[in-house]
């Protein structure tokens, strides 16, 4: 990744440093969500079970049929989503914040969640899965798509085109959206809504191998998009008017970023429930060590959001074993106190 | 760094159709390297005017030319390639520093998807940061600067475009003296062909080739600022008394203002 022009080489080579320990520390956690849990499996089976996996036959098997199933049926596919969903929310957040100029910007108080919440409530409790495993995860992205253009429109329409008002018509659609969502869930199947609730409230329990290549093809997708943009993204964060005199099309690429933000968020929210505050606390703390370099802060986002979801999870099965909380709780809490502190902190950076 | 020749032709500019122009008609021509101030009472159509010669605004009728190219009959980034704008806006919570900033000034160069900085690149963010003496600031954070610095990383930002019309919208706001001086200096030795809007008409007769008086969004003056700037043209526009008078130390012109008509009748 070039950073800016005429970087001292020592900095680079400490940015190389940064990369490599947040590599590594992706793959910690990667290993720790996947050997806790209420039966503990120790690090070097987890590592066996994938390696013999990958490579049938590369170490020699000293654990059950059962320790292997429940690390590679049901542990795997779980930690990946999470990290799929943590880097997810983290881009669409750091992006939201830089074309809106606001830094509280998240897909969750944009109203995109909410959106995302609703088409997936309304394929789950009333239209029936006719698309198939398809129906939920593109009901969410054309919830969250909609929430989006309610956003755009009623800040139009307010003439509240400015970064500040923008946020706070994304609040006041989320709260509508939420309302006609719980509607639905009101008018529902009764025996059906326990589980949307409880799946509301966010959880990454349902995950499994054959469903997973849906929220990564979109995450690369997205994900590469947006890093190729950063450029541009660093431009939208002095303001509308300067990244119009750079020769960019402010009104179209922020158009195109809202969506892409409903995109994942939508894909996210139907595989995982609401998940909140991940996209606003994220890319500050990545600021806070890399910049605010778009090329630096994208990578970094999609790493940290991976990790944060990977221990929030971990949290989420520990605290009250042996159910698993749901990880919204996890976040909110987190993301709340963080949100109270980032009030507090006068100027970030 | 050359200037360009900057032509407008009747342009005008309402916020929708058929709502009354915010800029009515207006039409100058600025030869390559002049420096055109734009003056005028609050709401005058000052900053319509700027937004419309740094292609924000769409002109309702008429052009702008710069070196006898219409800037909607180029492309946005080619037109980014002639013309900056100095702006009063400026980013101070997302943690870019001074370099990355002035950085930006590249975009509109920037050639493939990722648009990696080549050696080019980096002598002229290297050479603008020179110009306006930001070296030692290089790694800091835009948030922690005081207001004459972060202007001047805006101006460097603006140099890193390569652009050879600069527009500064109100550069000397919320400056202190000497930091009013300063950028003023550095607009009078850019070679560049340069329109500011300023409020102080003192100083932008002071560093100003050519004038353009604004009221109520018509154009009621324009040539050099002896001629535009005269006590009645003022008085009106503003409405104010102003007296133009003679500083004796210096032997130069200053206009004054009052609320009433103060002059001492015969």
């Amino acid at each position: 990744m070039e950073a800016t022009a005429g970087d001292p080489v020592g900095r680079r080579g400490g940015r190389a440093a940064v990369a490599g320990g947040g590599l590594l520390l992706l793959l910690a956690s990667l290993t720790l969500a996947v050997s806790a849990g209420a039966v503990p499996v120790p690090f070097a089976t987890v590592w066996g079970v994938m390696l013999n996996k990958l490579s049938p036959g590369l170490v020699e098997e000293t654990w059950s049929q059962g320790r292997a199933a429940i690390v590679w049926e049901i542990r795997f596919p779980r930690a990946l989503l999470a990290m799929m969903v943590g880097a997810g929310l983290a881009l669409v957040g750091a992006s939201l914040q830089a074309v809106t100029r606001n830094p509280l910007a998240d897909p969750h108080l944009l109203g995109i969640s909410s959106g995302g919440a609703f088409g997936a409530i309304l394929a789950l409790l009333h239209t029936g899965l006719f698309l198939g495993l398809l129906t939920v995860p593109l009901l969410a992205f054309l919830g969250a798509l909609g929430a989006t253009a309610i956003v755009l429109g009623v800040s139009r329409f307010a003439d509240a085109t400015s970064a500040d008002r923008l946020v706070l018509a994304g609040v006041a659609v989320s709260f509508i959206v939420m309302a006609a969502a719980n509607v639905l869930i009101f008018l529902g199947d009764p025996r059906a809504t326990h589980t949307v609730v409880f799946w509301m409230l966010g959880g990454l329990g349902l995950a499994q191998w054959g469903q997973l290549v849906y929220p990564l093809a979109i995450l690369v997708c997205c994900g590469v998009w947006l890093i190729l943009r950063a450029g541009d993204l660093n431009a939208m964060t002095v303001g509308d008017e300067t990244a119009s005199t750079l020769g960019i099309p402010v009104a179209r690429f922020r158009l195109f970023v809202f969506v892409v933000g409903a995109l994942i968020t939508g894909v996210m929210v139907a595989f995982s429930g609401i998940i909140g505050f991940v996209g606003l606390m994220v890319p500050h703390v990545v600021r806070m060590v890399v910049g605010g370099d778009y090329r630096r802060v994208l990578p970094g986002s999609a790493l940290v959001g991976a990790v944060f979801l990977l221990w929030a999870d971990i949290a989420a099965r520990k605290l009250m074993p042996p159910e698993d909380m749901p990880i919204g709780i996890v976040t909110g809490l987190a993301g709340g106190v963080f949100f109270i502190w980032l009030l507090g902190r006068r100027r970030p950076g | 760094m050359t200037g360009a020749r900057l032509t407008v032709t009747d342009l005008s500019w309402s916020p929708r159709r058929g709502d009354d122009p915010l800029l009515h008609p207006t039409s100058f021509d600025l030869s390559p390297g002049r420096v055109l101030g734009v003056v005028g009472p609050n709401g005058a159509g000052k900053t319509t005017l700027l937004r419309l010669l740094y292609r924000f605004h769409r002109p309702a009728r008429g052009e702008v030319r710069i070196d006898g190219d219409d800037i909607w009959a180029l492309s946005a980034r080619a037109a980014a390639r002639r013309v900056a704008a100095v702006l009063q806006e400026q980013p101070s919570d997302f943690a870019l520093t001074v370099r990355e900033i002035v950085a930006l000034g590249r975009t509109p160069h920037r050639r493939g998807l990722a648009g990696t900085a080549g050696a080019h690149d980096r002598d002229v963010i290297a050479a603008a940061l020179d110009r306006l003496d930001l070296r030692h600031l290089t790694e800091r954070h835009l948030g922690t600067l005081s207001g004459g610095e972060r202007q001047r990383v805006m101006v460097a930002r603006a140099l890193a475009q390569e652009p050879r019309l600069l527009i500064l919208d109100e550069p000397t706001n919320h400056l202190d003296i000497r930091h009013q001086l300063e950028v003023l200096d550095l607009i009078r030795r850019l070679p560049l062909t340069i329109v500011t809007s300023l409020h102080d008409l003192n100083l932008a007769a002071g560093v100003c080739d050519d004038v353009l008086l604004l009221r109520g969004g018509r154009p009621v003056g324009f040539g050099p600022p002896y001629r535009v700037l005269g006590e009645s043209a003022v008085s009106e526009a503003f409405r104010v008394t102003a007296r133009r008078e003679r500083l004796s130390p210096s032997d130069t012109d200053h206009l004054t203002f009052h609320l009433h008509d103060e002059r001492p009748r015969p």
